[in-house]
């Protein structure tokens, strides 16, 4: 199976390399899984990309080699040059859950990074820019509220603020909002795109929805099961900002027709 | 077909209760001890007990006021209360910091689940009242071997509690706090130790009332001067009636240390919405 790379004069080949994974392999020997093979990914800066594929399909594995979580069985995974040995204060990460700590304030939640690689006193230094942070989701005014008080959507925006507290080169997303309610969710993807191009952020979102992966990414990928391995790039090329209103344009049906193809034929193999 | 009644008569209707749900707290409660001691009342009054296993209600009403009142006059009773008070306070002291250490060892670290906790599992399944004599024999018959016993018996639900909360933090926290790079320690202060606090207190709650059985069950078996000699004595002199007052002073005691504790526990819990006894006591 080759890696079918489509409209690759157009495909984000301009802008600095940042996260670099070179032939990366993950097997795990007890369960006999080669939950990765090989895979070869390039991401640029200010560039947004997805992965795509079914349940068990590896992404996730994938996405905790790339965090440090994980150390791979091969292959070399490098970021601003230098190798991921574990998790590092420029990778910032966000998983499915808010994952706030229920006895520490919003502005507490958002400075914790800060108050763990630099201590207490760093972190009450890095109020202010926190303040800033939670403007920019629009969480100003919660500063001092517990997270029991925040709604679903709410506890997900201080999670961001709590990523990009340290500034990150990269941001990993694992599902980050697909324990909210459809309607809510469209709406944090529009937040998601607003922030990332404010701060030109460069970001890897693991999903198994193919509109958001879509309306998000400049580069779809699409990931196959046992071995896992991509299988298809697909260069989203609308325009940005996006908007809600384009799930229901043409092009935007085409990308997603074209996805669930590729979903489809490798998943009853 | 019949026509509709007119109006709304039938369309607002009212979820039932059942009317001794809805009685107020204080009422239910002090309609049960009223019936309770009448219960008491008609069964001392029928003589089918005989009053020296079972006096009648006002025998240890009796009672309480006498020893009650030696308690204020500082008499005899009052020594021994003082002696009992230290044991429990020693003993609640000592279980504590055993049990959070013990359990600290246990929770968090590999060798503590593998190596000491098979061990603490079979001393725990001990009927731990049977070290009593052994107590006796290493520390006297002084508060000592009372304290040793209290925190045998009060530490393992600490033990418990405590590892049990450190394993409660879940998948996303633990691994948003290795993302963020944070040390073993780290992870322990600002993470599971906070969040493993409603299971150590659950612990916490049933070693207090452990420091008590264990602090007169030593004084019964070992001797002393404490408020368990009291009841001891008051007992071989089939004055089941004092037995009866000096076990309901006996209660206070317990029951104040159990308030304190959920006390602090409420203040320090503050995010925790407050379960079964959370509110009544």
């Amino acid at each position: 199976m080759s890696l079918q790379s489509s409209n690759q004069e157009n495909s984000g080949a301009e802008g600095r390399p940042v996260f670099v994974l070179e032939q990366v392999s993950k097997h795990f020997p007890r369960r006999n899984v080669h939950a990765l093979d090989r895979v070869d990914l390039t991401m640029r800066e200010g560039r947004f990309y997805s992965v795509i594929g079914s349940s068990g399909c590896g992404k996730s594995t994938l996405l905790k080699i790339m965090a440090g979580l994980q150390p791979p069985s091969s292959g070399s995974v490098m970021l601003e040059g230098k190798p991921v040995l574990g998790p590092r204060p420029d990778i910032g990460m966000m998983f499915q859950q808010a994952t706030l700590l229920p006895w520490r304030t919003t502005l507490e939640n958002v400075v914790l990074p800060i108050e763990i690689r630099d201590g207490k006193s760093a972190a009450l230094a890095a109020h202010d820019k926190a303040q800033k942070l939670l403007k920019l989701v629009g969480l100003n005014g919660f500063e001092s509220v517990y997270p029991s008080e925040l709604s679903g959507g709410m506890a997900q925006r201080a999670a961001i603020c709590r990523m990009l507290i340290s500034e990150p080169s990269v941001l990993l997303l694992d599902e980050p909002f697909s324990a909210l309610d459809e309607l809510t969710r469209e709406f944090m993807n529009m937040e998601l795109q607003r922030i990332c191009m404010e701060r030109n952020a460069t970001a890897f979102l693991v999903t198994h929805s193919i509109p958001e992966a879509v309306i998000l990414s400049d580069n779809v990928f699409v990931m196959s099961s046992r071995p896992g391995r991509f299988v298809e790039e697909i260069v989203v090329n609308l325009p940005r900002p996006r908007t809600l209103s384009m799930l229901t344009s043409p092009e935007f049906g085409e990308l997603v027709d074209r996805i669930r193809k590729n979903l489809d034929a490798q998943s009853f193999l | 077909m019949q026509a509709l009644p007119s109006g709304a008569a039938h369309t607002v209707w009212t979820e039932k209760t059942s009317w001794i749900d809805s009685v107020p707290r204080a009422v239910s409660m002090t309609l049960l001890f009223v019936a309770f001691i009448l219960f008491w009342t008609a069964l001392t009054w029928s003589s089918v007990v005989s009053p020296i296993i079972l006096p009648s209600p006002a025998e240890p009403l009796k009672q309480i006021i006498y020893v009650g009142h030696n308690l204020l006059i500082g008499d005899y009773m009052l020594t021994a209360l003082y002696i009992t008070l230290q044991e429990v306070f020693y003993s609640f002291l000592l279980a504590l910091f055993l049990g959070f250490s013990l359990g600290i060892l246990v929770g968090e670290t590999i060798f503590g689940e593998r190596a000491v906790m098979p061990y603490l599992v079979a001393l725990d399944t001990m009927p731990k009242v049977a070290f009593a004599p052994i107590f006796i024999a290493w520390l006297g018959f002084g508060i000592e071997s009372k304290v040793a016993l209290a925190t045998f018996i009060a530490a393992f639900p600490i033990i418990v509690g405590t590892a049990a909360g450190l394993h409660s933090a879940d998948e996303n926290s633990r691994m948003l706090f290795k993302t963020m790079g944070a040390s073993r320690f780290q992870t322990l202060l600002k993470m599971k130790l906070p969040m493993g606090m409603p299971q150590f207190f659950t612990g916490l709650k049933i070693g207090t009332v452990g420091v008590m059985a264990g602090a007169i069950t030593g004084e019964f078996l070992g001797g002393g001067k404490g408020f368990g000699e009291l009841i001891r004595v008051a007992s071989t002199n089939l004055n089941t009636a004092r037995v009866f007052a000096l076990i309901i002073f006996l209660s206070l005691i317990g029951l104040s240390l159990y308030l304190l504790v959920g006390w602090i526990q409420r203040k320090l819990i503050f995010w925790q919405k407050s379960g079964l006894l959370g509110d009544g006591f």
